[in-house]
């Protein structure tokens, strides 16, 4: 029943992944039928592949501020992000080898960075309490004498305080360095800022998964770490999985028209968690900034004092409710979110709950309807009830 | 001039320290909070936690408890003032 809020099921984690959205399923079940002739080929229904390809670049190259041979379309919004580093790094192999990341910076980042630095040093900048980078650090960062590229995410994952891409991209101009952006959580979600060079996601915004994007400034040095291939254009090897580009195309397209209305919206439930949890929970820390014009509108994280992370997690599920986290208490195979630690945040019981376009105030209604049970039962169960 | 940071005096002394090595988190702060009530207001407590989340959670928890966190004195040992 819909009022029943322990048997409906709530999604709760579209910073994470996003349902198809119904424009790129349109698009993806027409082209699996008319769009799977090879585009290398020079026949009609090749050459008709190849055009409706280029368009769908041109598309995408449109919305993140591109010219469309300046796109490319990885598997993933990981593998763009490694060729991003490490293809910037192999071109600039004469300047350095380091790196300059924020330490909030998504793993990928973290691990391209640590690969592409083999040698040399990963220089990572501190963030605030509110998880954002300091300028003045970073521009002192990227002046350094051996950095092939600085990375920095337009909003951060875990917490989605926007990070200062602008005045980024103004300290790396300065310095000579390329600025990398892996932007995988704005997206489909906010306008594209500065970059030469630009990473993200499909299944994030609603298309499918297994469709990255890789944007590379004309005229930045860039070279491939893989082997030459006649396709791809030099970045992407291999077979162009069409239909699923045309559907991550149509996807952000559509999200381009819906996103400022759905921002607005967002914010609003946003705001309630951050108000109507700690109200309902007692000892909750609500991390990130507390301006909502210094946040991502999508995504809001809180920590809840003396509870298991993960334990809280699959109370939540057993309640219906999918949500993420950043907490690793208890597994003994996981460190903290190193985004937690970076903020000096707790990180105790942390919940991430992010919003998209089917989200609704009933998806919060049952958050607060399961949530504050749920966090006095395990602290019950920990002894720290009361404490 | 160049006063040592009084956080770091060398000669504090710690009225109890409490082990919580090879405990994760929440743990070893809810050990902290059962066990800083043993000790008179203003003195001063050791907890050793070499939980990686300790370094965050340990001034999280003193911020949220109005305790003074008076910092790591070496890796893993977290000096704390019970108000």
């Amino acid at each position: 029943m819909c009022n029943d809020p322990v048997s409906a099921s709530t999604y709760l984690d579209w910073a994470s992944t996003a349902p198809l959205h119904p424009a790129a399923r349109e698009t993806l079940v027409a082209a699996l039928d008319a769009g799977w002739a090879d585009p290398a080929r020079l026949y009609g229904s090749a050459r008709r592949v190849r055009a409706a390809y280029e368009a769908a670049r041109e598309q995408v190259a449109t919305i993140v501020g591109a010219r469309a041979d300046e796109i490319s379309f990885p598997t993933s919004g990981t593998q763009a992000v490694h060729l991003a580093v490490l293809g910037t790094a192999a071109a600039r192999r004469r300047v350095g080898q380091d790196v300059v990341v924020s330490a909030v910076e998504h793993s990928s980042v973290l691990n391209a960075a640590t690969a592409a630095a083999a040698g040399g040093v990963v220089h990572e900048v501190p963030v605030d309490r509110s998880g954002r980078v300091e300028v003045l650090a970073f521009a002192e960062a990227v002046r350094r004498p051996r950095v092939t590229v600085a990375n920095l995410q337009s909003a951060n994952h875990e917490v989605g305080t926007l990070q200062p891409v602008t005045e980024a991209a103004a300290a790396c101009r300065a310095a000579g360095v390329p600025l990398h952006v892996d932007a995988a959580q704005t997206l489909g979600r906010l306008p594209t800022p500065d970059w030469d060079l630009l990473s993200g996601s499909a299944h994030k915004w609603g298309g499918p998964a297994g469709v990255g994007i890789l944007a590379v400034r004309t005229g930045l040095r860039w070279r491939s770490p893989l082997p030459e291939d006649e396709r791809g254009g030099g970045r992407i090897p291999g077979y162009e999985n069409v239909p699923a580009v045309l559907a991550a195309a149509a996807a952000l397209a559509a999200r381009e028209e819906e996103r400022a209305d759905e921002a607005r919206r967002l914010a609003r439930l946003v705001e309630r968690v951050r108000t109507e949890v700690p109200a309902a929970v007692p000892d909750v820390q609500v991390v990130g900034d507390p301006d909502p014009a210094g946040r991502a509108p999508h995504l809001v994280t809180f920590s809840c004092l003396y509870v298991p992370g993960e334990a809280l997690l699959t109370e939540l599920d057993r309640a219906g409710i999918a949500v993420s986290s950043g907490s690793s208490c208890t597994s003994s195979a996981l460190t903290p979110s190193h985004v937690l630690v970076a903020m000096g945040a707790l990180s105790h019981g942390n919940i991430r709950v992010s919003f998209g376009r089917d989200s609704t105030d009933a998806d919060v209604d049952r958050l607060l309807a399961v949530l504050p049970r749920a966090v006095a039962g395990l602290r019950a169960d920990v002894g720290a009830a009361g404490l | 001039m160049n006063d040592p940071e009084p956080e770091a005096e060398p000669e504090t002394v710690i009225a109890a320290t409490f082990d919580c090595r090879g405990q994760r988190c929440p743990l070893p702060i809810i050990a902290l909070a059962h066990q800083i009530g043993s000790v008179e207001i203003g003195a001063v407590v050791a907890l050793l936690a070499d939980d990686p989340a300790a370094r965050s959670d340990v001034p999280a928890w003193c911020s949220m408890r109005g305790q003074t966190y008076l910092g790591e004195s070496e890796p893993g040992r977290f000096l704390i003032r019970r108000t």
